[in-house]
C-alpha cells in the first residue's frame, strides 16, 4: 500500500536548512511519499541528495525526487510575465510541489513540460511480468 | 596619479590572468553519462594520455580525479585549465544493482559505501569550480531532478555551464528532447567515446570561457 504525506509549506518554513531536510527525509524513511508544498531552495535540494546518501543502508537505497515548478516562459505575453513575477515575489518558494519517495517505493518519477509519471516498483514489476 | 592607477590596472590585469591560468573545470553529470569518457578524450587530445576508467557500470567513477595544467587551442583562442572528474551524481544507490552487474555481495556492498561518498564529494566541490561541463546522456530523459538539481546549483553559485549532450553515436539519441529540457543553455552534441563533434565542443567551450 502506498501512503502519501502532503506537508504543507507552513510545517517547513521557519526551519533552518539542516531541520527542513531531515524532517522531509524521517518521512520517507517511514516508506511514505511526502508531497511537499512548494519548493526547497536549490542548495537545499543538493543537500537532501548529500543526506540521502549519508543515510544509505541496507535498508535504505535513497529517494526518487521530482519538483514541479512553473518555469518563466518566453512564449508568454509581457503582461503575463509580470503578472507571473509578481505572484512568484509574494509566494516565493510556496509555488510548485516537491515529490520525495523512498526508492524502495518509487521506481522512477518520469516528467516533461506537461506531465508527472510516478513508477511504483511493484506496478513495473507487474508490467515486467506480462 | 598615474603610477597608482597603472599599478592598479596591472594588478587587475593580473589578478585576471592569474584567474585564468588556475580555471577548475569540472565534469558533473548523472551516473554513466559520459563523464570519465570525456575527460578521456580531453586528455588524450592534449596531454597525450587518459585520465581514468570507464565501465558500462554505474558508479566507476567513485573518487574526485583532478589532471592538471591542460591546455587547449581552437580558433586562435585558448585555455589552460585544470580538470575535475567527478562522480556521478545519483539520489539512490543500491547494493543489489551491483550484484546484478555480476559483482559479489561483499564487492557491491564496498562499491556503493564508495559510491555515496563520491556523490557527496562531487557536491561539496561544486563551491570550488569555475567553469562546468554538464555532461548528459543524449538517449536519457533529460528532464530528470539530478540534472535539474545540478544545473540549478550552479546557476544559484553563478558558476557559467555547458550542457554536452554525449552519446550521439547510439541510435536512440534524442537532441531535441535534450535542447527543449534546457533552451537557455549551451548545448555541445558529441560522442566522447567516438570523437564526432569533439572540435565543435572545443570551440563552445573556448567561447564560453573567453
Amino acid at each position: 500500500m502506498l501512503t502519501l504525506q502532503y506537508i504543507p509549506y507552513s510545517d517547513i518554513e521557519a526551519l533552518p536548512s539542516s531541520k527542513r531536510i531531515s524532517k522531509l527525509l524521517n518521512v520517507v524513511k517511514q516508506n511514505k511519499i511526502v508531497l511537499l508544498e512548494g519548493r526547497l531552495r536549490k542548495t537545499e535540494e543538493a543537500d537532501l541528495i548529500k543526506k540521502t546518501m549519508e543515510e544509505i543502508d541496507a535498508k535504505f537505497t535513497g529517494v526518487e525526487l521530482s519538483v514541479i515548478y512553473p518555469e518563466n516562459k518566453d512564449t508568454l505575453a509581457l503582461f503575463q510575465r509580470i503578472k507571473k513575477n509578481i505572484i512568484n515575489m509574494l509566494l516565493g518558494d510556496r509555488l510548485g510541489m516537491t515529490i520525495i519517495g523512498p526508492a524502495a517505493v518509487i521506481k522512477e518519477i518520469k516528467r516533461d513540460p506537461n506531465k508527472i509519471e510516478l513508477l511504483t516498483n511493484e506496478i513495473s514489476k507487474k508490467k515486467k511480468g506480462k | 596619479m598615474i603610477q597608482a592607477l597603472r599599478k592598479l590596472l596591472d594588478k587587475f590585469l593580473n589578478s585576471l590572468f592569474k584567474k585564468k591560468k588556475h580555471i577548475k573545470l569540472g565534469l558533473y553529470g548523472p551516473p554513466n553519462a559520459g563523464k570519465t569518457t570525456l575527460a578521456n578524450k580531453i586528455c588524450t587530445d592534449w596531454l597525450g594520455e587518459e585520465m581514468g576508467n570507464v565501465s558500462d557500470v554505474a558508479h566507476e567513477t567513485r573518487e574526485i580525479q583532478i589532471k592538471e595544467q591542460i591546455s587547449i587551442k581552437a580558433k586562435g583562442k585558448e585555455l589552460s585549465f585544470n580538470l575535475v572528474d567527478t562522480p556521478g551524481i545519483a539520489t539512490k544507490i543500491d547494493f543489489e544493482e551491483f550484484i546484478k552487474a555480476g559483482m559479489k555481495k561483499k564487492e557491491a556492498k564496498i562499491r556503493a559505501k564508495e559510491a555515496t561518498k563520491g556523490v557527496i564529494d562531487a557536491i561539496k566541490w561544486l563551491d570550488d569550480m569555475d567553469v562546468v561541463i554538464v555532461v548528459l546522456d543524449s538517449t536519457e530523459d533529460p528532464f530528470s531532478q539530478v540534472n535539474i538539481t545540478i544545473i540549478g546549483n550552479l546557476q544559484a553559485r553563478d558558476i557559467p555551464v555547458l550542457i554536452v549532450a554525449n552519446k550521439i553515436d547510439l541510435k536512440k539519441s534524442d537532441m531535441k528532447r535534450i535542447e527543449s529540457a534546457f533552451p537557455q543553455y549551451k548545448i555541445a552534441s558529441i560522442s566522447a567515446k567516438f570523437g564526432n563533434n569533439i572540435d565543435n565542443f572545443y570551440e563552445a567551450l573556448l567561447d564560453m570561457v573567453n
